[in-house]
């Protein structure tokens, strides 16, 4: 099998895999990284984004060729209970979850959309969201914890 | 003070013994075993503030411990808003009595009398600077005994956390990924395994080749037993590719008919039926009717919808053991489904739980257990973890029935109400596993020797009721009769899913009402006060109308309706005002809420629930129907089962109304009946138009205009 390349939570990582097969197939299962979740494999429901350079992409459907020489970021490396990222503080404070299935997706688009917009509005939150699903109803504390992180980062 | 003599609360009744509830390790820590379950509700925080308040230990000390039916107490399923209900007062009851014993033994052991006693964090002090705790005298104090109603919980002002919004003690390991859903969790030497299940609704398996299948690197068997079929292969991709392989030498036969979706009231009201007096209050003095009004109103099925699909793991130990790992609601009813099906003891088997994702009535959660199970029977003592796909979740899992209501009122020649007729046609709400003799799992109904499709059956009103939770009026109308018809068919399986009866319910009657008030000319919220003894029931309503200003100035493309209900006539009470803007489509803006859940013991988990299920609630009424054709479901992915996106969720605005000294009751389904009631409410406000059949959309707009035009 051939040698993929790339960068995985800031270590570089070469794996023998499937050129073809899902970026999210490799986290989770050979990687052992379960912040990404199994939503519906499809890229519709966006449980399974990380980040590629500083875009949120649906992992289930990024096939692993695409990835190569490129920097991923999963929910393992945004932050850690002793350096936390400032939205992982922020949906701690806003208490912005029901289950949190669907969190780790939810917090790389925020992280996406914090780095290309560090002031984003309300509605641009919303905007940068749409392509994630939560079925609790928690949409609206999540995009106040975003908008939280943001004015933190900010002062 | 009552009379009565006191009684246990009714989980501590079932499950006396106060070791089963709670321990006390040298090191420091208690931990407290309730038998309900986090689905993502915050239940088990709020468990532990009780808890921490009645022991008065620090709420870092207390460590939850997940059900299990190896070691915790049965409290039958978490479900239908109950779990502070039960299991708080039992956890409140049960740590009051453990207080008071190791209060005794501390007495007895500093030698100064009990109530000289105070404890602090666990540390029992008392007069001379004489201390004692929890942790020292836990190996000289047994809790292996009974409880008794005598142990009296604190008074309300000495309680330090219930009544606060405490953290959630989940929430920290969700935002760093740390391993805590079933999901994620890696047994040693973990198999993956999938099901193949049918196109066609409730076809079966008449053929199968695997040989395919057996070619796919990462193979280690195929299980068929009549229609249930599956593989399990040593990863995840290798399941699904060897899955894939084994569909294409499967021969099904053709299934059986499904109902016309575009007629779904017609469907059901021409089924075979069982019907029900549900309740009838007749008139002292029954004034003369001038005409009568008659509308129906309908829902179709709709999804759980999870984000996550079902997962289960099951591990064999020889021929007759098996531990099961379950985000099921109920772990002690599932063991029964389990035992039932595989013709084990139920001592054989063990089922412990883990958290899946938000749970919002009878999902798979079940039936992937039992296919873990069969499937793991091939694993050679080796655990086997099956997820769903996101197709089967959406298309294989029980729905929320559809239900069709006719609503007749008699009015005087005023227009005031003189009798009420409601008559609901459904198919049963209720097909939970581990209740009957049969069990009603979906493989089950799949293997060679299957056992017979479960009809849903209703709840009894003394539980909340079914189809007809929440049809008897909470208002004050001279006469009424409200009728149930279940359906004793069941071409699409249904089960509880949130609410159960009462969103269809509420939406008809709190619509019916805004139709006759309208009538009258009268304001929907002085009409719904006029007709409203309960102070509670008036509070909720006359908090939202001043949170809104009601009624707001009219603006072109722009209206507001009201929706109330007490979520099973005998629970949370809550309103809901909706602002939305409409043209030929419906968007909701603002949801102002208020609810009375007697004592909030966490009042942002109440706010949270209130929160996620007006949004879930617009969810259904905006989008939400499953789809199908004569022969199979059709909904079977995001796109063609589409939910509310973030740009499309209205704002929330909810406030408690905190009574402390009224016992409390779950927020988790107050919110759906109002919320939907108030949209269609101001759907009418905005466009002039009464939709009666749920989704609002361009679709039924267009309908329902061209109905009243």
């Amino acid at each position: 099998m051939p040698s993929i390349r790339f960068h995985l939570n800031g270590a570089p990582t070469e794996i023998d895999a499937d050129p073809d097969g899902s970026l999210l197939d490799l986290l989770r299962g050979r990687l052992g990284l379960t912040g990404p979740h199994f939503g519906c494999g499809s890229g519709e429901c966006g449980a399974c984004r990380v980040l590629v350079g500083d875009h949120a992409v649906t992992s289930c459907d990024t096939p692993l060729w695409s990835i190569a020489g490129k920097e991923v970021t999963t929910l393992e490396g945004l932050g850690s209970e002793a350096q936390p990222h400032p939205l992982q503080r922020a949906f701690i404070a806003e208490q912005a979850m029901q289950c949190g299935y669907c969190v780790s997706g939810i917090l790389m688009s925020a992280a996406a959309l914090l780095r290309q917009n560090p002031k984003p509005t309300e509605s641009e939150v919303r905007t940068a969201l749409d392509r994630n699903l939560c079925r609790c109803g928690s949409q609206n504390r999540m995009v106040r914890a975003i908008l939280r992180a943001a004015d933190e980062a900010a002062t | 003070m009552s009379s009565a003599a006191p009684t246990l609360p009714v989980s501590l009744a079932a499950n006396p013994r106060l070791s089963s509830w709670v321990k006390f390790s040298s090191d420091g820590r208690v931990t407290v075993s309730p038998g309900k379950v986090e689905i993502g509700q915050g239940i088990v925080t709020a468990l532990a503030q009780i808890a921490a308040d009645e022991l008065d230990v620090e709420f870092g000390r207390v460590q939850m411990v997940r059900a299990t039916t190896a070691a915790s107490p049965n409290e039958g399923v978490t479900s239908g808003s109950l779990s502070i209900q039960q299991s708080g007062r039992a956890v409140r009851a049960a740590c009051a009595e453990i207080r008071s014993i190791f209060l005794a033994a501390a007495a007895d052991r500093l030698g100064v009398d009990a109530t000289a006693l105070a404890i602090e964090d666990g540390t029992i002090s008392g007069p001379g600077n004489v201390r004692t705790s929890y942790w020292e005298l836990a190996d000289d104090v047994s809790l292996d005994r009974e409880a008794t109603p005598r142990a009296r919980a604190k008074p309300i002002a000495r309680r330090a956390l219930a009544g606060h919004s405490v953290e959630r003690l989940d929430i920290p390991d969700k935002v760093f990924g740390v391993r805590r859903f079933i999901h994620d969790i890696a047994l040693p030497g973990l198999l993956h395994g999938r099901v193949m299940r049918p196109e066609n609704s409730r076809a079966k398996l008449v053929g199968l080749k695997d040989d395919a299948a057996r070619a796919v690197p990462g193979f280690v068997a195929t299980v068929r037993n009549g229609s249930f079929a599956g593989v399990v292969c040593e990863t995840e991709s290798a399941a699904n590719a060897t899955l894939a392989a084994l569909r294409k030498g499967a021969i099904w036969s053709d299934g059986e008919a499904l109902p016309d979706e575009n007629d779904l009231a017609a469907f059901l009201k021409a089924q075979p039926v069982e019907s029900t007096v549900i309740d009838v209050r007749t008139a002292q003095n029954p004034s003369s009717k001038a005409r009568t009004l008659r509308r129906q109103y309908a829902r179709p099925y709709i999804a759980h919808a999870s984000i996550a699909p079902s997962c289960a793991m099951a591990q064999w130990s020889g021929s007759d053991r098996v531990h099961v790992w379950t985000h099921s609601q109920g772990v002690y009813l599932l063991r029964n489904d389990l035992a039932l099906v595989l013709k084990l003891p139920l001592e054989n088997i063990t089922v412990e739980h883990l958290e899946g994702a938000g749970c919002y009535g009878h999902n798979p959660a079940d039936d992937v257990a039992l296919d873990a199970v069969l499937l793991a029977k091939a694993a050679g003592g080796r655990p086997v973890r099956v997820q769903w796909s996101r197709a089967d979740e959406l298309t294989h899992g029980p729905f929320g029935a559809a239900m069709a209501i006719e609503i007749e009122a008699d009015l005087d020649a005023k227009g005031e109400i003189v009798e009420w007729r409601h008559s609901i046609w459904s198919n049963g709400h209720a097909a939970r596993p581990g209740r009957g003799t049969k069990p009603t799992l979906l493989a089950g109904y799949e293997i060679e020797s299957p056992f017979p499709i479960a009809i849903s059956g209703n709840p009894p009103q003394a539980n909340g009721g079914g189809g007809d939770r929440n049809s008897v009026p909470l208002y004050d109308f001279p006469a009424w009769k409200i009728e149930s018809h279940r359906l004793l068919t069941m071409p699409v399986r249904t089960s509880a899913l949130r609410t159960l009866g009462a969103q269809s319910n509420v939406f008809a009657i709190e619509c019916f009402l805004d139709e006759i008030a309208a009538g009258l000319g009268e304001d929907p919220v002085t009409f719904r006060l006029r007709h409203l003894k309960d102070e509670r029931a008036r509070d909720v309503i006359r908090a939202v109308a001043r949170r809104t200003n009601w009624k707001p100035a009219p603006r072109p493309g722009t209206g507001y309706g009201i929706g109330y209900s007490r979520y099973k006539n005998s629970g949370a009470y809550c309103a809901a005002i909706a602002e939305i803007e409409g043209d030929e489509e419906i968007r909701v803006k603002k949801l102002t809420l208020a609810v009375d859940v007697g004592e909030a013991i966490n009042p942002d988990g109440v706010i949270n629930q209130i929160e996620g299920g007006a949004i879930q609630a617009t969810s259904w009424v905006l989008k939400e129907r499953v789809r199908f054709d004569r022969a199979r479901i059709t909904s079977n992915s995001w796109t063609e089962y589409p939910i509310l996106r973030f740009s499309e969720v209205p704002q929330v605005e909810v406030e408690v109304i905190q009574r402390s000294e009224i016992d409390p009751v779950g927020a988790g389904e107050a919110a759906h009946g109002p919320v939907t009631a108030a949209i269609a409410n101001a759907v009418f406000d905005c466009l002039g138009v009464r939709v009666r059949r749920l989704p609002i959309t361009r679709d039924s707009l267009i309908a329902a205009m061209e109905q009243s035009s």
